[in-house]
């Protein structure tokens, strides 16, 4: 398997849309693929709202510590918010003790793992959070490029223990990222995300709907269109 | 009000009916309206308006809606040779309005041609293609039921594909999108005739029910605002109100239950504490989708029907067909927005009928614009190129301008009916209940594939001609899960090669009908639920005539 190949290998990219899609259905439908996506507790909300840090549930403030810092390298904050402001961490915490509960030693194993990687490749640093962002991206880089061989079981399982740990926490930072923010699971605090990728935060919407249906004055029958 | 019904088990009603989606809610309303006592046995739960919600991992991860691999595993292989492996192979809609109250509501008619290609084409290698013993002329009047009163918007005579018809539609089309605009423009400009996509979603409000608000989470979900005309919005509410109809929810059948005389006298199911019951009937009728029916009637063999129920032409399961399409996906500069509303607008047809002495293949189908993913899918991968950025900053800047700016052309297509392509029961895997899982075997008709790339390269071209900054498509792969579920007990006048008669009976047992995707002779053009509707209209006429006549128990 090649390298590109490899980077498909996520069940949540392409090549596993692409098996489905030719079933005439759905990319957004797709997601049903993944069983254990399963549901977070509703209970979160409270949290969000609270203007005091959250407590976590299962992470220690040092694992909190450490998985704050990557997924903020996968969504980083610029002149936009990132992972940090629409608290992804607080999310992946629930998430662990509902929905993802498989995951919890991937995570732990995955912390430790990477603490290893970072002191291998840059002597005297200990932890990833206290890594320069270059040395973060290195190591993000190293394990973006694990190589696993795509099984039918695994690209239907995301966030299981059967993938490599990057691409469970890179989905599990999407997920926490993008989420409802009215969902109550500690994610897209103040629908941060939503604003980034241009989502308006309404359920509710009347047309024009974009830059093209505006002014647009419907369908014509062939020939009608030509002055 | 009139209060809700209630039968005991042991009430011996006119009809039981398993399954209360597309076709079951419709038979529901037809049959209570017309004075029959009715019980619909759902395996799901009866979920509400308010029970809906936009959370995509709890409605589409966490299958709210739908069947979950967990209680329900599947299987598949590709071939019957092969042992199946454990996968998710199958999805539809486990709850009151089944499917219904998710699909993405395109409302397609079946052509003409639908009913007549094999007579018309000659015999397809490899495929077991017949003719259906009705026409489309049949239909019409049902097609037309199914648009004024389950509810869809479109355009009469806006294209000129577009069979005959009774009746303009109830409502105008909903409102064009920007993918719609460009779309049309485009397709114009490449010299097709595109035109307002038909819904079977509320463009004004109607009956009682809210138009669509637009809220941008519809394929997928269930409609809060009752707005897509689901059974569970649109018929299940006049059945219940005739004080003649029971919708039983959490009643998974297992086992239509027959007397020495071969006559189905029930169906016996678990309730949502694993208890069994039988509810009596003087007829049952199954509508349990293109998959579970077929397995209920191979569930329910016995020492009369050792190879399951009403399968003398060992045709049940068989010739399934779960139609053939590709995606193509394309990036423009201007803000379209089109997370915004339901998923299409436009959709063109000219690509309906195509000639195989041309184009060296069978088939046909339509092309259609939409976005429709919701905000985690697209960023988790399914609306980025297969080069885009998986994380950090430029993935970040991806997701930010792609967004409101990505388009998807979907193409939808036939498949060709082929014997070894069935739902069947696997041998070991079993699900929570304890019985045998459902196991999936396909392998497209080379026809199929070569037909959904043809169609797919149109849908770039359309990319191109809109003007597209930056296209790319999936990759035309064989198919392994399932989601339109048509064919596995077609309809036929010879009981040799089909399951049912044109009346939806049977050939085998006299008080059985089946009625759903299963009863489809050849695939359509890949949008298969107004035809599942349009026929539960016409089964539960002919089924109407058939008990008034004394023709079903006696």
């Amino acid at each position: 398997m090649s390298e590109t190949e490899c980077k498909t290998s996520s069940p949540f990219d392409r090549r596993a849309f692409l098996s489905l899609s030719a079933a005439g259905f759905s990319a957004a439908w797709l997601t049903a693929q993944w069983p254990s996506m399963v549901s977070a507790a509703t209970y979160g909300h409270a949290a969000v709202a609270s203007p005091e840090p959250a407590k976590f549930e299962f992470f220690t403030p040092q694992e909190a510590a450490e998985v704050e810092a990557m997924a903020s390298r996968i969504i980083p904050s610029d002149e936009t918010p990132g992972a940090k402001e629409a608290g992804v961490v607080y999310f992946i915490d629930r998430a662990l003790v509902t929905f993802a509960v498989d995951s919890q030693k991937d995570y732990r194993e995955g912390i430790a793992d990477v603490q290893s990687l970072v002191a291998e490749k840059f002597p005297g640093v200990k932890k990833f959070s206290a890594a320069t962002p270059e040395q973060q991206d290195t190591i993000l880089e190293a394990l973006s490029n694990s190589k696993q061989k795509m099984t039918a079981s695994r690209r239907n399982r995301p966030g299981s223990n059967s993938q490599p740990f990057f691409e469970t926490l890179r989905y599990h930072t999407i997920a926490g990222f993008l989420i409802d923010p009215e969902s109550d699971r500690r994610g897209n605090r103040d629908g941060v995300g939503w604003k980034v990728i241009g989502r308006d935060p309404g359920h509710m919407f009347q047309p024009p709907f974009g830059d093209l249906d505006k002014n647009y004055p419907g369908w014509q029958p062939v020939g009608a269109e030509k002055k | 009000m009139t209060p809700r019904v209630q039968y005991q088990t042991s009430d011996e009603v006119d009809f039981v009916i398993i399954g209360s989606g597309a076709a079951g809610g419709i038979l529901a309303r037809e049959l209570s309206t017309n004075g029959f006592r009715v019980v619909v046995l759902e395996q799901g739960p009866y979920l509400r308006e308010k029970d809906f919600s936009h959370d995509e991992l709890k409605i589409l991860a966490e299958d709210f809606l739908t069947n979950h691999p967990k209680l329900q595993p599947n299987t598949f292989r590709k071939t019957p040779d092969e042992k199946a492996k454990q996968q998710r192979a199958v999805v539809y809609g486990r709850a009151v309005g089944g499917t219904s109250n998710h699909f993405t509501a395109n409302f397609w008619r079946f052509h003409e041609i639908d009913f007549i290609e094999r007579g018309k084409v000659g015999p397809v290698p490899g495929s077991t293609l017949v003719d259906w013993p009705i026409t489309y002329a049949d239909l019409e009047p049902y097609y037309t039921k199914v648009e004024w009163e389950v509810g869809v918007s479109g355009l009469a005579g806006a294209s000129p594909f577009d069979p005959p018809r009774s009746k303009p539609y109830p409502m105008p089309p909903l409102p064009v999108k920007s993918n719609g605009v460009l779309f049309e423009k485009a397709a114009r400009k490449l010299g097709l005739n595109p035109f307002p996509a038909p819904m079977a979603i509320l463009s004004q409000p109607r009956a009682g029910r809210s138009a669509c608000m637009n809220c941008g989470f519809c394929l997928g979900f269930g409609c809060e605002v009752g707005a897509k005309s689901s059974s569970l919005a649109s018929m299940i509410p006049i059945a219940e109100k005739t004080g003649r109809c029971e919708i039983r929810p959490n009643s998974y059948v297992h086992k239509i239950e027959l007397d020495s005389r071969g006559r189905a006298v029930g169906a016996v199911y678990f309730d949502e504490k694993k208890n069994v019951h039988l509810q009596k009937a003087k007829a049952v009728i199954v509508s349990a989708n293109g998959a579970e029916t077929p397995r209920l009637l191979l569930l329910s063999a016995s020492k009369q029907f050792p190879n399951g129920l009403a399968n003398s032409s060992g045709l049940v399961g068989k010739n399934l067909m779960l139609n053939s399409g590709g995606i193509s996906l394309g990036v423009f500069d201007e803000q379209l927005n089109d997370y915004k509303g339901f998923a299409v607008s436009r959709i063109l047809h000219d690509f309906y009928e195509l000639d195989p002495q041309k184009v060296g293949f069978y088939g046909g189908g339509g092309l259609d614009a939409r976005f429709d993913m919701t905000p985690i899918n697209f960023a988790a991968g399914g609306g980025l190129a297969p080069d885009a950025p998986r994380w950090g900053k430029k993935f970040k800047d991806t997701i930010a301008h792609n967004f409101t700016r990505t388009v998807e052309i979907f193409s939808h297509g036939t498949s060709l009916p082929k014997e070894d392509n069935s739902f069947s029961i696997d041998p070991d895997v079993k699900d929570a209940w304890g019985l045998p899982a459902l196991r999936l075997t396909y392998k497209d008709h080379p026809d199929d594939i070569k037909l959904a790339k043809w169609l797919n390269e149109y849908g770039l071209q359309i990319l191109d001609a809109a003007g597209a900054k930056q296209k790319w498509t999936y990759p035309i792969e064989e198919q392994q899960f399932a989601v339109h579920l048509l064919g596995t007990c077609r309809m036929g006048s010879d009981p040799k090669t089909s399951v049912i008669n044109a009346d939806h009976r049977t050939h085998d047992v006299k008080n059985l009908f089946l009625c759903d995707g299963s009863s489809f002779v050849t695939s359509g053009r890949g949008q298969p639920t107004m035809t599942i509707e349009a026929l539960a209209f016409r089964a539960a006429d002919r089924i109407t005539d058939l008990a008034k006549r004394g023709e079903i128990s006696a």
